[in-house]
């Protein structure tokens, strides 16, 4: 977008805010820093259109900078869940740290999809 | 004791969601919260703006009012539309219930403003508009 009041700092994957890249038929995801109803429609749809068009076996959601989350989100990876589960494919959440976490745990996603922590990540933060 | 008052009005697309909650926390950094504190307040705005769009308007372009009251070490926030309003209050604040599957929402937006807040209420009217009026005590860490 022009005129953004903030320059973000470079993050490699030029040009491409939405940070989805597909490999050996596994569509990695970045999500990024606030997933709210507004980032989740727009990550929503790219994933959609990319399980349409491509053949993936598998979506993974990269959560490691992610910092806020809502219910919103949660529908998009229990949307995602039950897309995939209807093409015979997976869907998990990595790099999961904190809040969204808690987001997680509360909704009862992690019941459904697989969500592994971030490393070493916020440990201290309860 | 700290009082103080805050009005917001905006436009109901989807961009003024984070626009919201981000203000609402700038808002309550006076009463000294906590990291968790703002991250609480924050889901339950997003929750009841997002509702607002999406429910209320219908995703049509209306204004959505936020009234903040700091009284002493309660936060009080409401979040207004002139939409749709709700026909049955009760039903909508069950958890898992949506009447828009298709919009993958999860149905899980009251639960977590009832999750991260100490009280939520609403008052709806079908053809009014909705009110979803919520109460947090900040300040509690520590005691």
């Amino acid at each position: 977008m022009r005129g953004s009041m903030k320059r973000k700092k470079s993050r490699g994957a030029a040009g491409t805010d939405s940070g989805m890249k597909v490999e050996n038929r596994s569509l990695r995801i970045r999500v990024p820093a606030e997933l709210d109803h507004h980032s989740a429609a727009q990550i929503c749809a790219q994933a959609d259109e990319l399980v349409r068009t491509q053949d993936i076996r598998e979506i993974v959601f990269d959560f490691s900078r992610t910092v806020f989350c809502d219910s919103s989100g949660v529908g998009m990876l229990m949307g995602r869940y039950k897309m995939m589960q209807a093409l015979g494919g997976t869907v998990k959440a990595v790099r999961v740290q904190g809040r969204v976490e808690r987001i997680l745990m509360l909704s009862g996603v992690m019941k459904v999809i697989p969500v592994e922590r971030e490393q070493g990540g916020n440990d201290d933060e309860k | 004791m700290m009082k103080n008052e805050m009005c917001l009005e905006f436009d109901s697309i989807s961009a003024n969601e984070a626009f919201a909650r981000v203000t609402v926390a700038a808002f309550m950094t006076q009463m000294n919260p906590s990291m968790e504190e703002v991250a609480d307040v924050k889901t339950a705005v997003s929750e009841a703006v997002t509702n607002a769009i999406i429910h209320g308007y219908e995703g049509e372009v209306h204004k959505i009012v936020i009234r903040g009251r700091i009284d002493g070490e309660w936060l009080e926030l409401s979040v207004e539309d002139r939409g749709v309003g709700i026909a049955d209050v009760e039903k909508a604040m069950e958890p898992l219930y949506t009447t828009r599957p298709e919009l993958e929402r999860s149905g899980m937006g009251f639960l977590f403003m009832e999750a991260f807040m100490d009280e939520v209420k609403v008052e709806s009217e079908p053809g009014k508009g909705t009110a979803v009026m919520m109460k947090k005590r900040i300040g509690q860490r520590g005691e």
